[in-house]
């Protein structure tokens, strides 16, 4: 009796789970649309769908970092070589065929299948997002793919060393895919385009035209991280944090150190891949030029802003650093600055040093990142404590003066 | 007469030039405590990690239970510099990284002890349930391992209690005392359902009152789990008390075994604690 008592317990309280998650995503989907809708695309708002778009990608690069960085101990470096890796796959597999001979204008095109349109031939709009889906996949795939490739050898290094490995191989996979040779798959240097971008997540109802872009983005987004968060709290997840803590015990605690640090590695680049063919939805064009080192380090850099080892940490340092680096810094360069006239002395240029500024205050002020290695739930439960314990310290007080 | 656990045959291990182990050669029978002293340096610790895969040895065999799990002989560069003996006898080369031996049941500790520092109690434990587990990280990251992963924390509770480590269950486990961590290490070790567990000086740093703690509670282990236990110890009250045959080198090589009684008395041992005092042969 108990026990069925406790199933049912079990079972209400899976279905209240449902029920929040559905809650919050229906909400989320409303406030996405509503802002689509009613921020017209001149005004000074417009920038916030932009920027929450970006932030949601980089907020999934960077906790697919944070699983190497922060969770398994490998300081890797080849993030951008991963995304540019599933940014490419995605376009390639997703641009129309009537388009392709003026994508690949110097060049035959060596592959000539869209997964969206064959799919939205025989099965309409849903076809359209199946195909999306499974391009996106097969981003995450190659990616993942590769990264097992450069992991036989590279994986056997530790610390720093690995860090320039990986470094250099992402350098050599931004070569690769510029050369010429290689132009009839990757278009060599010059950009990929017209593939199936966010505009294509459009609901047309007569002639009110609802844009789900910045809800699909984030969805995706969350999707990911939420399998990275369920990764981390398994079995394997505490597996990798066994290595991060020590290589030597871990193993004589019977953990392939080997074998789960490629596991780690996939997985960090699968969802590096996944975050590169978000960046190609986002933006209009691919080219392996955009994926440089800088990019791993603005990676980086939100990781360790937001802690090494926190997933909240990584997506709240994602969506702060966009929004200030894109968004409410850009002020200081074109004269309004929060409303406020700009000094000319900021304009074109000192902007990047004042971001430098803030991110070594950051640095400075919170030495282990904004979330240290801890998550939002565990800062919110302290956060109540401490006012819980105030509250009552001062009741205590007006109590001693009553009495 | 028990069946041997555990067969070291020869085993040479040296780094370059220096010969740490020096054709070392012991067995420990089921359900035994063996116990490996000597001075400091002499190459316990290397002979520990020759028998965990932690070392390839040079030359020798280590034999678990009739599998070889380490067999080697001087090739490479040791061809011409090996200095050790029964260069020849061994032909194959067998090795298996530390995982793979801990999986086939050796557990161990370490002589400064490697917890996971900025995990919990109960995490320590429970990562040394990953190994035996069957679920693969599909089924693990989206939850389908549910019962297993039940067992798993269930298993790994049990452990704590039994070790009286339960109330600590949440705590950090840097943030323990230092012979809690040595037990929670010991209790880790355990989770991964060794039958032969090999403690590195596991009272070093205990006053004598948590040494004798740690006698009886070795002993209880033993009975409760049915191992055979090998360890390396400085403290000999505790050895001399605890194990029913030690072992002792100097230099990498053995210089004496037997009991408690026989090794006291061994004039050999005496010397390589002692010194051999120079007028004393004149």
């Amino acid at each position: 009796m108990g026990e069925k008592n406790l199933k049912n317990a079990g079972m209400k309280n899976i279905r209240k789970k449902n029920k929040t998650t559905a809650l919050f995503l229906g909400a989320l989907l409303i406030v996405a649309v509503v802002l689509e809708l009613f921020i017209s695309p001149t005004s000074s708002l417009a920038m916030l769908l932009t920027v929450l778009k970006k932030s949601s990608i980089y907020a999934l690069v960077a906790v697919s970092m944070n699983l190497l960085n922060g969770f398994t101990g490998l300081f890797s470096l080849g993030q951008a070589g991963f995304m540019l890796l599933g940014a490419y796959t995605y376009a390639i597999f997703t641009i129309p065929a009537a388009e392709r001979s003026s994508v690949y204008m110097y060049y035959d095109s060596a592959v000539n299948l869209s997964f969206p349109e064959v799919l939205e031939t025989s099965l309409g709009g849903f076809g359209m997002v199946l195909g999306v889906l499974i391009a996106l996949v097969l981003a995450g795939l190659a990616a993942a793919g590769i990264a097992y490739l450069i992991g036989l050898p590279v994986l056997r290094l530790k610390s720093d060393y690995l860090a320039i490995a990986t470094l250099g191989f992402a350098e050599i996979i931004r070569a690769i895919f510029q050369w010429g040779k290689l132009g009839p798959v990757t278009n060599g240097s010059n950009p990929l385009k017209s593939y199936v971008r966010l505009k294509a997540f459009e609901l047309n109802f007569g002639n009110l035209t609802i844009s789900l872009s910045t809800f699909v983005l984030i969805l995706l987004a969350m999707l990911c991280i939420g399998m990275i968060v369920l990764l981390v709290n398994s079995s394997y997840g505490r597996a990798f944090k066994a290595i991060r803590e020590d290589e030597i015990a871990a193993e004589a605690m019977g953990i392939n150190l080997y074998r789960h640090k490629q596991l780690a590695f996939c997985i960090s680049s699968f969802f590096a891949g996944v975050g590169g063919a978000m960046l190609a939805m986002f933006a209009n064009t691919v080219q392996a030029n955009n994926f440089k080192a800088v990019m791993t380090y603005e990676i980086l850099l939100i990781v360790v802003l937001g802690g090494i080892g926190s997933i909240s940490g990584s997506c709240i340092a994602a969506v702060l650093f966009i929004f200030a680096s894109e968004w409410w810094l850009r002020g200081l360069d074109s004269g309004t600055f929060l409303g406020i006239n700009a000094p000319l002395i900021f304009r074109n240029g000192f902007r990047l040093v004042i971001f430098s500024l803030i991110i070594m205050a950051v640095v400075l002020f919170f030495r282990k990142g904004i979330m240290g290695d801890k998550e939002l739930p565990y800062h919110i439960a302290r956060l109540k404590e401490r006012i819980k314990a105030r509250h009552s310290t001062r009741k205590a007080k007006a109590g001693e003066q009553n009495g | 007469m028990a069946e041997t656990v555990l067969r070291l045959d020869d085993i040479t291990m040296q780094f370059g030039g220096v010969v740490a182990v020096d054709n070392l050669s012991l067995e420990v029978k089921k359900g035994e405590i063996v116990a490996l002293i000597g001075p400091n340096g002499a190459g316990k610790t290397t002979a520990f990690n020759c028998i965990t895969g932690v070392y390839e040895p040079t030359n020798g065999r280590v034999t678990l239970n009739d599998e070889i799990i380490a067999e080697n002989y001087p090739k490479g560069k040791m061809k011409a510099l090996y200095k050790g003996e029964n260069n020849g006898r061994y032909a194959k080369s067998v090795y298996f990284t530390p995982d793979a031996i801990t999986k086939r049941g050796i557990a161990r500790t370490f002589q400064n002890i490697r917890l996971f520092k900025a995990l919990t109690v109960f995490e320590n434990v429970l990562i040394a349930k990953h190994m035996r587990a069957k679920q693969n990280v599909f089924s693990a990251t989206f939850r389908l391992n549910a019962k297993e992963e039940k067992r798993m924390q269930k298993e790994a509770m049990q452990l704590l209690e039994a070790q009286n480590l339960a109330h600590l269950k949440e705590a950090i486990a840097s943030s323990l005392p230092y012979g809690l961590q040595r037990r929670l290490e010991i209790a880790r070790a355990l989770a991964t359902e060794p039958s032969l567990l090999l403690l590195d000086e596991p009272a070093a740093g205990m006053n004598p009152q948590e040494t004798q703690e740690l006698t009886a509670f070795i002993r209880r282990i033993r009975e409760e789990y049915r191992l055979t236990i090998f360890m390396i110890e400085h403290h000999m009250d505790l050895v001399m008390k605890i194990s029913e045959r030690i072992y002792v080198i100097d230099f990498g090589k053995l210089i004496s075994q037997g009991t408690a009684g026989e090794v006291q008395n061994d004039q050999r041992v005496i010397d390589a604690y002692l010194g051999v005092a120079d007028d004393a042969e004149n």
